[in-house]
């Protein structure tokens, strides 16, 4: 048992305990998992805005590249603030996370896929309106 | 090792229930799981049905981006200074609010009211940025009414504005629970409840400030 990492991050492998009930950790690791997860969210957050100004990223690929550091800190804030682990009794929230995202990537490229092939298919307003004339 | 085992459902060792009196599994075999699990598991499913929703905001967001109008685009718009600072106060909240829950889970009176209300000035000063920002657009004429991007822009951002206003009410009225009732259980799953709402936002608040406001700002000619 004495082979705990110090913070507050994932679960514990190895680690026997009742599940539902918290690990007993001291005040100085609690708060040392928090600024651990302060600091990376931070450092991503000053990665975004880096990637945003610097031209020394192939230029096309900048939006590409927030778009991960966005997911990146998303998983930051989950299991550092949110503490979203692998224990037992966190199952049945990932399961539900997991729909989550499920749905969230449904909806949000779904609709992109679709609107952009209606843009490249379908005539535009104009054209149509002047055909109506 | 002298805690308590786990037992495995499975375990035949164990009679049928493969449970000893007592133990819960944390597998339905063992009894509920603690109410601790369960109101942060409900509550869990209804922040993911408000990110849905927020889902939903964004495709309309991204699928209107360049629907302008003849109106500012995005990157016409956006002061990333202000966003800078927005994201700065809404980060720190979250920190500030994981340490209320730690003073709470200490039982500290001084420092769980010290906790919220830093958490609610940083929370303040993030809406008031965002008021500022609003206003702001709406003399330039950048409305919400002006194109369909300015309407799914302002829907998006918002809505998530709204939120955090709602949340600050909330705040407000977990640190008067906590002043008058002190820490009862009722009361600290409440919070549990809160710091969950909390800490949601800023994940909502990431993907805003990256794929609207960092995104947005970029020349059009580098966006796909």
């Amino acid at each position: 048992m004495s082979e705990h990492s110090d913070y507050e991050a994932g679960s514990y492998v190895g680690a026997d305990r009742v599940p539902g009930q918290p690990e007993e950790r001291t005040l100085a690791q609690e708060v040392r998992g928090y600024l651990l997860g302060l600091g990376l969210a931070a450092l991503l957050t000053i990665a975004s805005f880096w990637a945003d100004h610097t031209r020394e990223i192939y230029a096309s690929g900048i939006a590409m590249a927030l778009l991960v550091l966005t997911v990146a800190q998303i998983g930051i804030h989950l299991i550092f603030f949110l503490h979203i682990t692998t224990d037992p009794d966190n199952e049945n929230n990932i399961l539900a996370l997991a729909f989550g995202v499920l749905i969230v990537c449904l909806i949000v490229f779904g609709s992109l896929w679709v609107m952009i092939h209606l843009n490249n298919n379908l005539m535009p307003m104009d054209k149509l309106m002047e055909m109506q004339r | 090792m002298s805690a308590p085992t786990l037992r495995l459902a499975h375990d035949p060792a164990f009679g049928p229930a493969g449970i000893a009196p007592g133990q819960v599994s944390g597998h339905g075999a063992g009894g509920p799981a603690p109410k601790r699990i369960i109101v942060g598991y409900g509550f869990w499913i209804f922040l993911l049905s408000d990110v849905i929703m927020f889902s939903a905001f964004f495709a309309a967001y991204a699928v209107l981006f360049k629907s302008t109008a003849g109106g500012p685009a995005a990157h016409e718009l956006f002061d990333l200074r202000n966003t800078a600072a927005q994201t700065a106060f809404l980060l720190a909240s979250t920190f500030t609010c994981g340490m209320a829950s730690l003073a709470v889970g200490h039982r500290s009176m001084k420092w769980t009211q010290i906790a919220l209300l830093v958490t609610g000035l940083l929370g303040l000063a993030f809406i008031l940025l965002e008021v500022r920002e609003f206003s702001d657009f709406i003399a330039r004429g950048a409305g919400p009414s002006r194109s369909a991007f300015l309407s799914s822009f302002f829907t998006l951002v918002g809505c998530h504005g709204i939120h955090v206003s709602v949340a600050l009410l909330w705040l407000g009225t977990m640190m008067a629970q906590f002043y008058a009732k002190g820490f009862r259980q009722d009361i600290r799953y409440r919070f549990l409840c809160f710091s969950l709402f909390w800490h949601a936002l800023d994940i909502v608040w990431v993907a805003i400030f990256n794929l609207v406001y960092l995104v947005g700002s970029l020349p059009p000619e580098l966006l796909p």
